[in-house]
């Protein structure tokens, strides 16, 4: 056996490493000594994040017979997750130190961990064995999470709604796997695109719309969104923003890499029109549920589809820059939606308020929140000189990129609609912050400093990833 | 970078705008609004006597001062500059109505903010008009809208919430038309083997968007830009979003935010898709002829002060469209100069109701009377604005819509003499609502005797009317200065560039 494969997987190897580290600290230290564990588990965190950025060996590689596979593009969506994982860990500092988390606090940053470890795999991997493998060790620990707030009822009501929707998905999944299987004879991706090739039947078809399904359950895209709202709201602050961001955005990535690898040779007799629907599904119903919501948890969870749908429109083009963009609107977007749940999270942490009407002139008492919130809605709707904004335009520039139908003209048109929409309710928040007036603001309040810390990094991430074109640029770079 | 001198426009108001986070009491926030909007007129004005002389000396090319810095190199999306005479007048008209807007809200509450969201907007405005590449024009454009939504939520007056969301997503909705647009122009901007480029004039050098992908491109950029310069049916922003902005808003969207989509029209849709143009401008005639008649209509039986001017707007912008699309040189010279005269004389317009409004508190002109014995002043400056806004000669009314209606009659045939006939007519409505609301808001007897007590206006406002009267006239009387700055553009060899005349 060659053992040199192993250093292919030095992300995963130093992403174990760090969760065995922290996993027998918080085993065997004293009581007091767990106390430690949220900062030593950021700390190691950032390691790692920088570990990834480290070019140790040579970077496209495939090991263990071609089942695992890595790239400079592969390293690069792993490092963009990286960074999202150590924000989220940062600002939930605060929680995992309070009342009633505090005692189970090393297992949140254990569970977190882990289910990294899973979408690495799934992300990597290029046989389907694997990628199933990564897939539940993403999905189980999530559940767990979810059911974090033992003492809150609407936890445990998420835990099992996301428990159920989870494994229901995976078995959809797995039966579209199946009859791949059945038609290819094969798991490997390769193996399965060489099998299928100018091979259209309806028995294909009707695995391909299996997986669909499976990872539409997975992204939350229309008409598989259902469970969302209500685990966004149930789960911990910390956990929706987890899932919303962390969770999505990998299994996004995944899903490009199987329908460009797996099902890359019947792109325009199938699932372009598949995605065609669920995009237009997912952004428009998305849009029409946020609109509703007063719940800012909820809220978020609806607008959080919508951006999915947004995702897609970067895998539809079936494009190198297409690659480029979602990544870019992952980052983009990873920075954006944790700063709005950074404020959530502080104003829930300090009040216990999560209704939007609560946030009525929370700029007068608390200036820097709203701000920073402001700057959120913008960058999520996609205003410049805000990083939504460039990270919008890139993927409809990527749709458009390469045949340039008609019809993805058409979606274009339809997502751009959207994104009005989209400011509709974005502009709300803001209106809520800025111009009601309110006899019970939020009584002005300190955050915790990890908070500021996770703001300040958000913050910046907002406004310096679009006008600094380096980060596109070398993502582009990567792809290419 | 710094070395060329369009880049100070965006620069100086990001300093304005980091001065003012600095600032600590209502002063300094006077001081830094103020020089800097002076310091960015002085710069334009330091730009047009240049380009004079520039072009004095024979430069030939369309535009000065070209410059382009690398941004996204694999999108060749570039921070690409350059001005013309068309974008000089415009960055002055721009400078005068932000010195006279910071005058005009000299007394603001939360001052800070307000001019923060202001100077942004401006930094927004200034960047559109020096950008020559199509991403960063419309990164710019997209600036200069959202401010807007604070502006009027916060510091507006009436139903002001319903407003400011109405024209946020109105004026979004159209950029959403645009960019599509613009990406379209984007993928088809060079031809096979060149590179793909969002440069103006690469583009218009190229000439390589073929008619069929013109046909669809043009009505998505005209549309996106004449949502914002209020074309029928894409207008009824405009009305609400004026009547509840606060002064010096209402002053510079209708004064500079609103010429954004005449601007565009004609530096994208018309410029860059010629073709289209010439076969889709029917469509686009009916409605900005529409607009004309209905806005001018509209005003003359609105009692709102505010919603008159709004309405007025609507017809003089619609004026500015119907122009451009007569594809002719007289008749577009008409246009440039009706979006200086309509900015100047609507900013005065809106600076007036404003000041008049913060003294009776009231804008039904049903509700006031007589006021040239009360306000004499804001009286006389508010009669000044009426007669140039129904184009009597000495004023820039007269000047822009005479140019305009010649050059637009140039056509022989039926359809476009019959539309210029029926435009003509607003001339006639415009006496109608003007003199309306001049007799009754500032002669005959006082309506209310608690506005006795009133007092004229203070220096600050007598600054901020008096200028842009000076404006006003300046056009009226040297209309040719202002037509010899523009026809470079318009010049036979530029112009054949986009196949026309």
């Amino acid at each position: 056996m060659d053992y040199s494969q192993f250093l292919a997987l030095k992300q995963e190897i130093g992403l174990l490493i760090v969760f065995l580290l922290v996993f027998l600290y918080d085993t065997f230290a004293s009581p007091k000594g767990t106390k430690a564990v949220p900062m030593i588990a950021c700390a190691l965190m950032a390691v790692v994040t920088a570990w990834g950025f480290c070019p140790v060996v040579k970077l496209t590689e495939s090991a263990f017979s071609g089942m695992y596979f890595t790239s400079p593009t592969i390293v690069a969506i792993k490092n963009i997750l990286n960074v999202g994982v150590l924000i989220v860990l940062i600002q939930s500092i605060k929680w995992a130190n309070s009342e009633f988390t505090a005692i189970r606090r090393g297992e949140f940053y254990e569970l977190i961990l882990l289910t990294l470890l899973g979408m690495y795999l799934m992300i990597s991997s290029r046989h389907f064995l694997m990628f199933i493998i990564g897939l539940e060790t993403a999905s189980l620990p999530l559940c767990a999470l979810v059911a974090f707030d033992k003492h809150r009822y609407e936890s445990h009501e998420a835990a099992i709604k996301y428990v159920l929707t989870a494994v229901f998905s995976s078995a959809i999944l797995l039966m579209g796997l199946s009859f791949v299987y059945g038609l290819a004879g094969t798991l490997y991706y390769q193996g399965i695109a060489a099998a299928l090739y100018g091979n259209m039947g309806v028995m294909l078809a009707v695995a391909l719309a299996f997986v669909m399904a499976g990872f539409g359950f997975k992204i939350s895209l229309v008409p598989f969104h259902l469970w969302t709202a209500d685990v966004y709201q149930g789960a911990p602050t910390s956990v929706t923003s987890y899932l919303s961001v962390i969770s999505k955005g990998s299994a996004a990535f995944a899903f490009l890499v199987v329908l460009t690898q797996v099902f890359g040779a019947v792109y325009e007799v199938a699932w372009e029109w598949m995605l065609y629907a669920l995009i237009i599904l997912t952004i428009t119903i998305g849009n029409l549920f946020a609109m509703r919501q007063h719940n800012m948890k909820r809220f978020l969870a609806f607008s959080s589809i919508s951006q999915a749908g947004y995702i897609m429109l970067a895998i539809i083009g079936d494009n190198a820059m297409g690659v480029s963009a979602l990544m870019f609107y992952t980052l983009v977007y990873i920075f954006s939606n944790l700063a709005a749940f950074g404020v959530i999270g502080a104003i829930e942490n300090a009040t216990g308020k999560l209704d939007m009407s609560d946030y009525n002139g929370l700029y007068k008492t608390n200036p820097r929140l709203a701000v920073t919130m402001m700057l959120a809605m913008f960058s999520l709707a996609g205003i410049p000189p805000f990083a939504g904004f460039f990270s919008k335009f890139f993927v409809f520039t990527s749709t458009l990129n390469g045949t340039g139908s008609t019809a993805l003209y058409v979606l274009v048109l339809i997502a751009l609609i959207n994104t009005i929409i989209s400011l509709y309710y974005y502009l709300l928040v803001v209106k809520a912050m800025f111009i009601n007036d309110s006899e019970t603001p939020i009584a002005t309040f300190r955050s915790a400093c990890s908070e500021r810390l996770g703001m300040w990094i958000c913050v910046a991430g907002i406004i310096g990833l679009g006008i600094v074109s380096y980060f596109y640029d070398y993502l582009l770079t990567v792809v290419a | 970078m710094f070395s060329n001198i369009l880049i100070y426009f965006v620069v100086i108001p990001l300093v304005m705008m980091l001065g003012l986070a600095l600032c600590r009491n209502i002063k300094q926030i006077r001081a830094v609004a103020v020089t800097g909007s002076v310091a960015l007129t002085a710069l334009s004005v330091w730009l047009l006597v240049d380009y004079l002389a520039l072009r004095a000396a024979g430069a030939t090319e369309p535009m000065l001062w070209v410059d382009s810095w690398q941004w996204f190199a694999p999108l060749n999306i570039n921070l690409a500059v350059g001005v013309d005479g068309i974008s000089i007048a415009m960055l002055i008209l721009t400078g005068i109505i932000l010195i006279t807007g910071s005058f005009a809200s000299w007394e603001i509450p939360q001052p800070k903010e307000f001019f923060l969201w202001l100077i942004l907007l401006s930094t927004g405005v200034y960047g559109f008009f020096i950008s020559i590449d199509l991403f960063t024009m419309f990164m710019f454009y997209e600036v200069a809208l959202i401010p807007m939504y604070l502006l009027i939520g916060v510091w507006g007056s009436g139903n002001k919430n319903y407003s400011a969301m109405k024209l946020t997503l109105m004026l979004m909705g159209g950029s959403a038309f645009l960019m599509l647009g613009l990406i379209g122009i984007y993928y088809h901007s060079a031809p096979e083997g060149m590179p793909l480029t969002w440069n103006i004039l690469q583009i218009a050098e190229y000439d390589a968007i073929s008619h069929g992908w013109q046909k669809f491109l043009f009505p998505m950029t005209f549309v996106g830009f004449g949502v914002l310069g209020a074309m029928f049916p894409f207008h009824t922003w405009s009305p609400d979003g004026h009547a509840s902005a606060p002064t010096a808003v209402s002053m510079l969207h209708a004064g500079v935010l609103m010429k954004l989509g005449g601007y565009g029209c004609f530096r994208v849709a018309i410029f860059l898709m010629p073709h289209a143009a010439n076969e889709l401008a029917w469509i686009f005639l009916i409605l900005t002829g529409i607009s004309v008649v209905y806005g001018a209509f509209s005003a003359c039986v609105q009692n709102d002060l505010k919603y008159i001017n709004a309405y007025s707007s609507v017809s003089h912008c619609g004026l500015v469209l119907f122009a451009i699309l007569m594809l002719n040189t007289t008749a577009m010279t008409g246009a440039i100069m009706q979006m200086l005269s309509h900015g100047l004389m609507t900013a005065l317009f809106f600076a007036l109701i404003g000041m008049i409004y913060g003294r009776t508190h009231t804008r039904d002109i049903r509700e006031m009377g007589g006021m040239m014995q009360i306000l004499p002043y804001l009286s006389v400056c508010y009669v000044i604005a009426g007669m140039a806004s129904l184009g009597l000669p000495g004023l820039s009314g007269f000047v822009a819509e005479m140019t305009i209606f010649v050059g637009s009659f140039e056509h022989t045939d039926l359809f476009h003499r019959v539309f210029v006939i029926v435009a003509c007519s607003s001339i006639v409505t415009t006496a109608v609502y003007i003199l309306r609301v001049v007799g009754k808001l500032l002669y005959g007897p006082v309506y209310d005797q608690h506005h006795m007590t009133l007092t004229d206006a203070k220096w600050w406002e007598r600054v901020a009317t008096a200028s842009l009267i000076v404006s006003v006239a300046c056009i009226g009387f040297f209309p040719n200065f202002f037509i010899d700055l523009i026809k470079f553009t318009f010049s036979p060899e530029i112009f054949t560039v986009i196949g026309l005349n």
